[in-house]
């Protein structure tokens, strides 16, 4: 089973483009990163040094005990940024797992009751898919507070009617599948159905979801840290980080640029691989590729 | 037929306001008591009970909440509870900043993308086309506040050529419309590809080849306009992206916008600011939303006709 799995990972590495590959790689690396924090960082993210404030990168001439520099506080560039990218990674991945059930578990609801449950929920869908959530999350965040529990359901609120209306479709469709029905007839129940028959098989579709989603949630929470609206110090994050050095850009540009690269190389590799899953999945895109590629 | 969508159309946007502004509302009634703020911890009763009087804090919730509804439909938001300026005053200062960015960057990233998806679109598949995709990803990847920084970095710090922060003339609107148009370009030369791609591959398109049409005439007469369809749409739907993007764009360059009244009135907590601008820029969105799907309508016949069946 072991052997099974592992040829076939081989298998789709040898299918990728090699862009695909670099994405892939960079994520993977991204990923240890982000779990093996305790370990990868010289220094804890929070100690200061005074004494050595604002030490440039050593690529910039400055000294390998503070291999990216030090900020403002003197503390050291590398530890932040592996810790801001733990931050980031972990905030939007609960984020976006939160939303990928609340509103899977919506869109069942909405595809199982019809009549005016479903209106309901998909009149919030709509409402939510007309606005930009900046603007949402932003009037959300003026009246609740610096709760860090809060900003991460705000996060999972983000892309809930994506999910919602995915699964409502493809639940819609599946259970008139003939397999649906067979089990219909067996006796099963609705919701055995649903649980056992319907979810494994749209599975695909929402993982394939789920990697787009995921950079989107990133950039929400990198860009509301950013404005100083998200997480605050002393934790961290990637766009915390890089509000936090614009002020000093004049003369450390470092401090801001780091943590920049990192979220754009992270949610361009999501993006690519992303897409490039969508794709292979999707065998009707296939299909419209080929034609254009003709 | 067409009476009934557009009825559907129109409600379904008069729900979405009262949404907002029933959020608005509640957010305003449960979240403190703004005479704390407007009046300080040490005042004496008779001045708290004569700011509650004047601003009708002292009125049951359902009287609020009419005479709020009342008040928003009138383009009153409130006053500002930190120096007690109208609400409605910030916005209007606000708003033309907003627009003059806005619309440059739309302007821009649409010219550039739409002329840059064509050109990919006819010449798929070469390095040309490449390139173009190239940017696009780059451009619709790259957060804002990421790339606005960069181009400080470059354009003010290095090269001392633009000034990176405030509006005082037409070179300090470079930098934020460029950033906010490089995205917009982006997004815009991806989908005007696909658009045109489809759109090239149509049997009409071959029919056109076969009656001998010259390429030039077939691209601009037969291909473009019926591409533009589906591009209508995504001009709508974006919008929401623009305001979004100019929410950040407009911090990072300090432009005094919208998007910044609302960042600043946020970490303020001046709630009244914040709900203000939001129902301002939702009522904006959404017309604009309402505006497209009518526009849709009137210029693909295909949804006319379809209607009536």
């Amino acid at each position: 089973m072991v052997k099974k799995t592992a040829c076939g990972a081989l298998q789709i590495w040898g299918e990728m483009p090699p862009l695909i590959r670099v994405s892939v790689v960079f994520l993977g690396l991204i990923l240890l990163i982000s779990l093996g924090a305790d370990l990868l960082a010289p220094y804890d993210y929070r100690s200061q040094d005074l004494l050595n404030r604002l030490a440039p990168p050593a690529f910039l001439g400055g000294d390998w005990a503070h291999p990216l520099g030090t900020d403002q506080l003197g503390r050291d560039l590398l530890s932040r940024l592996i810790y801001a990218t733990r931050f980031s990674i972990l905030v939007a991945f609960l984020g976006t797992c939160i939303g990928a059930v609340l509103g899977t578990g919506l869109g069942f609801l909405a595809a199982r009751t019809r009549g005016l449950g479903e209106e309901t929920i998909m009149m919030f869908v709509d409402f939510q898919a007309s606005l930009p959530f900046m603007l949402l999350a932003l009037a959300v965040l003026a009246f609740m507070g610096d709760s860090f529990i809060l900003f991460i359901l705000l996060m999972g609120v983000y892309g809930w009617e994506v999910f919602a209306r995915l699964s409502r479709g493809m639940v819609l469709s599946a259970v008139s599948d003939e397999y649906a029905l067979a089990v219909r007839m067996l006796g099963g129940s609705s919701w055995r159905v649903y649980a056992m028959h319907v979810l494994p098989n749209i599975f695909a579709g929402l993982m394939v979801q789920f990697t787009l989603n995921f950079p989107q949630t990133i950039l929400l929470e990198t860009s509301l840290s950013f404005l100083g609206l998200g997480i605050k110090p002393p934790l961290t994050s990637l766009g915390q980080m890089l509000g936090a050095g614009r002020s000093h850009i004049l003369y450390a540009w470092w401090i801001s640029v780091f943590p920049g690269l990192v979220i754009f190389l992270t949610t361009l590799s999501f993006s690519i691989f992303g897409d490039w899953v969508r794709d292979r999945l999707d065998p009707t895109l296939r299909g419209e590729r080929g034609a254009v590629n003709r | 037929m067409i009476g009934r969508y557009v009825l559907v159309k129109v409600a379904r946007s008069l729900l979405t306001l009262w949404l907002i502004v029933t959020f608005s509302f509640v957010v305003l009634a449960t979240t403190g008591d703004p005479l704390d703020a407007l009046v300080g911890d040490d005042a004496p009763q008779e001045v708290i009970d004569q700011y509650a009087q004047r601003y009708g804090f002292d009125r049951p919730l359902h009287e609020q909440y009419f005479k709020y509804l009342k008040a928003v439909a009138t383009f009153d938001f409130g006053i500002s509870y930190s120096d007690e300026t109208p609400v409605a005053d910030l916005i209007l200062e606000a708003l033309p900043k907003t627009l003059q960015l806005g619309l440059t960057s739309l302007v821009g990233g649409l010219l550039l993308g739409v002329g840059l998806g064509v050109l990919a679109a006819v010449k798929r598949n070469t390095a040309v086309d490449r390139f173009v995709m190239g940017f696009a990803v780059f451009g619709f990847s790259i957060p804002n506040f990421f790339f606005g920084i960069l181009l400080i970095l470059l354009f003010s710090l290095q090269l001392r050529l633009l000034p990176s922060a405030g509006s005082d003339s037409l070179a300090h609107l470079i930098l934020p419309a460029v950033t906010l148009g490089t995205s917009m370009a982006g997004a815009f030369a991806r989908f005007t590809r696909s658009a045109v791609l489809e759109v090239l591959g149509k049997t009409y398109m071959h029919a056109a080849h076969a009656r001998g049409i010259a390429a030039r005439a077939r691209l601009f007469r037969h291909a473009l306009p019926n591409a533009a369809i589906p591009l209508v749409t995504i001009l709508g739907l974006r919008l929401g992206d623009v305001v979004a993007g100019a929410i950040v764009t407009e911090s990072v360059f300090a432009w005094p916008g919208l998007g910044r009244l609302l960042v600043n009135a946020v970490s303020a907590r001046e709630l009244a600011v914040v709900m203000g601008t939001l129902i301002f820029a939702a009522t904006s969105i959404i017309l604009a939303n309402l505006t497209v799907d009518l526009l849709y309508g009137w210029i693909d016949p295909r949804m006319r006709s379809s209607r009536r069946v």
